[in-house]
């Protein structure tokens, strides 16, 4: 098959994954506003915090707005694993693989709509940010990088959702996810730099947590400027993430589509 | 009588169907913990914010916030019961068979009570053991748990509302959000003091502030505003009352 | 002799952690003609038709569609043959004429074929009307109609249809009698049919094959079935005062007696020479009096009965429903 037909297969399922988000306006519309309203929440609750020696900052919406990138991200794991868990339950993923689509199309389109969405969202997070007066220490070239590294994580949740959905072929288990990423939110250095984390076990489970790292990598373009470790550490995290998730979802996809 | 009978038949079932459900009972105790945890655990550093000055520390602090939030979602969960009974039908079953109605509401309260009592035994138990400092005596506890407990039929009263007006589970996001929103509109993560701007005028306003500054100050031993927060507890328990009453007449309308 | 459409040999399908959902089965089906595979739920129809498109591979066994082998040329198969399953498979969130361009495109049918094409079909199956509706609200009969106009897009040799009848009303499912009727002798097209509705069988099939339990226990034209368990019954029901003892008494005379409702009495005649006026003046000479006499002619479900011991109507309730075969296949 040639490159040509591949690439028009993939760009058919990725606008038919953008068309179903987009009809369905609560899955447009929640991964953007609840994200920010915990942002405000949370923002005006913890701005004393800011006074904490040693504290990065002082404006814990600068700080606090990296949580809404990876927020976007949750949901994209979720949105691609219940559509598609959808087309499992239907049977619609056996009609796509009637014809000669390439079964690493599926995943593609799949993804590729959920990384558009994931791009939307960065850049309404990031437009919101400055309207409400957070400049990025990083400038534009900054601004760049995270939308950049939007699309990554979108591209490995999305990717772990995806897997969750073709390994079980249930929308249910794909929500079910949800309170383990919940946990792997909370309990990082989402509202509380790492060194200002007194309780030990917590400090320490934070540290482990490979969300700390993506959270800490959009702080820094947005607080600090260019913090070459934490970039690389968030890249790197969102980039093992991506290839993890990535292999798990074809390998889980081969699988289900035992076509041959 | 009558009603209290049929308040007692509907509780006992949906604390049997509660119990015997892992994927409905555990959410509701983990939640809660797990809450606390992470924020008792992560932002202990506040406790060292400049006025900040709350004398058991920072977990006691938590502890009242996460208490008060479990009994509202206590109230939620089980209104989602509530809207899957609809949803299933098995509620028009109770409203043929039970003469006194009210007890239907009633009974959904009893049994949002009852679980929330479990959730509440097994936080204030891992507080304890993480070593919460408590201040206050007896009747300060007592105090503590009686607004918690008012705060959890108020709950119920605004979720069962909904979910008789709605009768399905799509009524759930609906149930939620209010709640959720009343909860973070106070001052969850420092005393209202130390809000400053917008937050700090949103909670100004918002009842459950002084319910939440009430039930700190019951657990340092230093209770403050009780009065105001017990009206403003009964006084939301009340019109909530009302409003469960005409949802309940909604549904019988619809049959 | 007409080339195979279809042809299977020995072919099995055994789950790891479960039932051969398909034992040693072999098909031939002509080209052009309609092939009605028969038989209750949970026999292995669906995971039968889900082996021919290449969907499942089978444990062991050989099959060929349009004359390609399902397992080594797998892509060739699927681009000669149309399939409708036993679920609708559509996307709730898109218009009738969005699923059609989208089956076109991904056959790879040229842009300026997709259109016209999809209008073509559209008009074909009756969904001109609702086809910039969203299918989430269409009827079942609606969504069936679209199901098999998207399996028809890229004109395949072989459709393969599972039970595209069930749950639909009388209306439809006549519509839908017509319209496979026309692909077959019109259009030439070779039609797999499951189904689990005997009349449907009847009513479409050139040939049969009957499948219980995984296994096909006969096969053939529906004449040549029903003329092979033989014989016709009869049926007779009491009048008011008569004893169905006496009733089956008389009755036994010309046959083995058979189960029957409503304190009815019947046989299966012995005699292809037996008619109804000899059971009539049988009766008479006994002075019994009946309410009610017929004579059935022998129906699949007979047919059934007689390679199974079980009636159809009603077999495989006890069996699970056929699922969706799953993926832990050896």
């Amino acid at each position: 098959m040639s490159q040509r037909a591949f690439a028009d297969q993939v760009l058919l399922l990725a606008e038919r994954s953008l068309m179903r988000t987009l009809r369905q306006p609560a899955n447009v519309v929640f991964p953007l506003v609840f994200p920010l309203l915990l942002l405000a929440v949370n923002s005006g609750g913890l701005d004393a915090a800011t006074r904490i020696p040693g504290f990065p900052t002082d404006s814990f919406v600068a700080f606090a707005l990296a949580i809404p990138f990876i927020q976007g991200a949750l949901f994209a794991t979720m949105n691609a694993g219940t559509d598609l868990a959808r087309d499992i339950q239907t049977g619609f993923l056996n009609r796509l693989s009637l014809t000669p689509m390439r079964r690493i199309a599926v995943l593609a389109g799949q993804l590729g709509g959920v990384v558009t969405m994931g791009f939307v969202q960065a850049l309404v997070y990031l437009g919101v940010g400055m309207v409400i007066g957070v400049r990025l220490e990083s400038g534009v070239a900054g601004a760049l990088v995270l939308l950049a590294f939007a699309v990554l994580i979108a591209l490995g949740f999305g990717a772990l959702g995806a897997f969750a959905a073709l390994r079980t072929g249930s929308g249910e288990a794909v929500q079910g996810l949800f309170p383990i990423f919940f946990v792997f939110l909370f309990i990082s250095s989402m509202n509380m730099p790492r060194n200002l984390i007194e309780i030990d076990w917590f400090r320490t489970a934070a540290t482990a947590n490979p969300v700390s790292y993506l959270i800490e990598c959009v702080r820094s373009l947005i607080i600090t400027g260019w913090d070459g470790r934490a970039l690389a550490l968030g890249f790197g995290t969102a980039a093992v993430i991506a290839v993890v998730s990535l292999a798990l979802a074809s390998w889980a996809l081969r699988t289900r589509l035992a076509r041959s | 009588m009558r009603t209290f009978a049929v308040a007692r038949g509907v509780a006992w079932r949906t604390l049997h169907t509660v119990f015997t459900n892992p994927s409905l009972f555990i959410p509701g105790i983990v939640f809660p913990l797990f809450f606390f945890t992470a924020f008792a655990g992560g932002l202990s550093r506040i406790d060292s914010v400049p006025g900040f000055d709350y004398p058991p520390g920072y977990t006691a602090f938590q502890f009242v916030f996460v208490l008060l939030q479990s009994a509202a979602f206590g109230g939620v969960f089980t209104g989602f019961g509530i809207a899957r009974d609809f949803e299933g039908g098995f509620a028009r079953r109770l409203l043929l068979a039970a003469p006194h109605r009210t007890g239907i509401v009633l009974g959904y309260a009893l049994a949002a009570l009852a679980r929330w009592l479990v959730t509440a035994a097994v936080l204030t138990g891992v507080a304890l053991a993480v070593g919460m400092q408590i201040g206050g005596d007896g009747v300060d506890l007592v105090g503590l748990y009686s607004l918690a407990v008012i705060l959890n039929f108020a709950a119920i009263l605004w979720a069962s509302g909904v979910a008789m007006r709605l009768r399905t589970m799509q009524a759930g996001p609906i149930m939620q959000m209010p709640v959720f929103l009343i909860l973070f509109f106070a001052p969850v993560y420092v005393p209202l003091s130390l809000l400053q701007g917008w937050i700090h005028a949103v909670a100004t306003v918002n009842p459950l502030t002084r319910v939440l500054e009430a039930g700190r100050g019951f657990l340092a031993g230093t209770p403050t505003e009780v009065a105001t927060a017990f009206a403003v507890a009964i006084a939301l328990a009340a019109i909530l009352w009302l409003w469960a009453l005409r949802g309940l007449r909604s549904a019988e309308r619809a049959g | 002799m007409s080339q195979l459409a279809i042809e299977a040999r020995d072919l099995v399908m055994q789950y790891k952690k479960g039932p051969r959902a398909v034992d040693s089965i072999d098909l031939e089906v002509n080209a052009g003609e309609i092939y009605g595979f028969l038989g209750p739920n949970g026999a292995g129809k669906s995971t039968t038709v889900h082996i021919l498109t290449t969907l499942l591979p089978p444990t062991s066994g050989t099959a060929r569609v349009a004359g390609h082998d399902v397992i080594s040329e797998g892509p060739l198969v699927r681009a000669a043959i149309g399939a409708a399953l036993q679920e609708a498979a559509l996307d709730p969130l898109l218009t009738g004429r969005e699923h059609l361009r989208l089956q076109a495109a991904l056959q790879a049918l040229s842009r300026a074929v997709r259109k016209p094409r999809a209008d073509e079909l559209l008009a074909r199956v009756g969904l001109e009307d609702a086809a910039d509706r969203k299918v989430g609200g269409y009827s079942g009969g609606m969504k069936r109609r679209l199901d098999l106009a998207m399996a028809l897009i890229h004109r395949p040799r072989v459709l393969f249809l599972d039970e595209p009848t069930t749950g639909l009303d009388v209306q439809s499912r006549t519509a839908l009698w017509d319209e496979v009727e026309r692909l077959a002798k019109r259009d030439g097209v070779t039609v797999f049919l499951t189904t689990q509705y005997l009349e449907e069988a009847d009513a479409l099939a050139d040939r049969i094959g009957i499948i219980d339990h995984g296994a096909i226990v006969a096969a053939g034209t529906p004449a040549a079935l029903k003329a092979e368990i033989g014989l016709c019954t009869v049926e007779a029901v009491p009048a008011e005062g008569t004893s169905a003892e006496r009733v089956s008494t008389v009755l036994a005379r010309f046959g083995p007696a058979l189960d029957s409702d409503h304190g009815a009495a019947a046989v299966r005649l012995e005699s292809a020479h037996t008619g109804l006026a000899d059971v009539v003046r049988a009766l008479d000479a006994e002075g019994v009096e009946v309410e009610n006499l017929a004579i059935h002619e022998p129906t699949l479900d007979d047919v059934f009965l007689a390679k199974t011991g079980h009636k159809l109507e009603g077999a495989g309730a006890e069996a699970t429903e056929e699922r969706e075969p799953e993926i832990e296949a050896t």
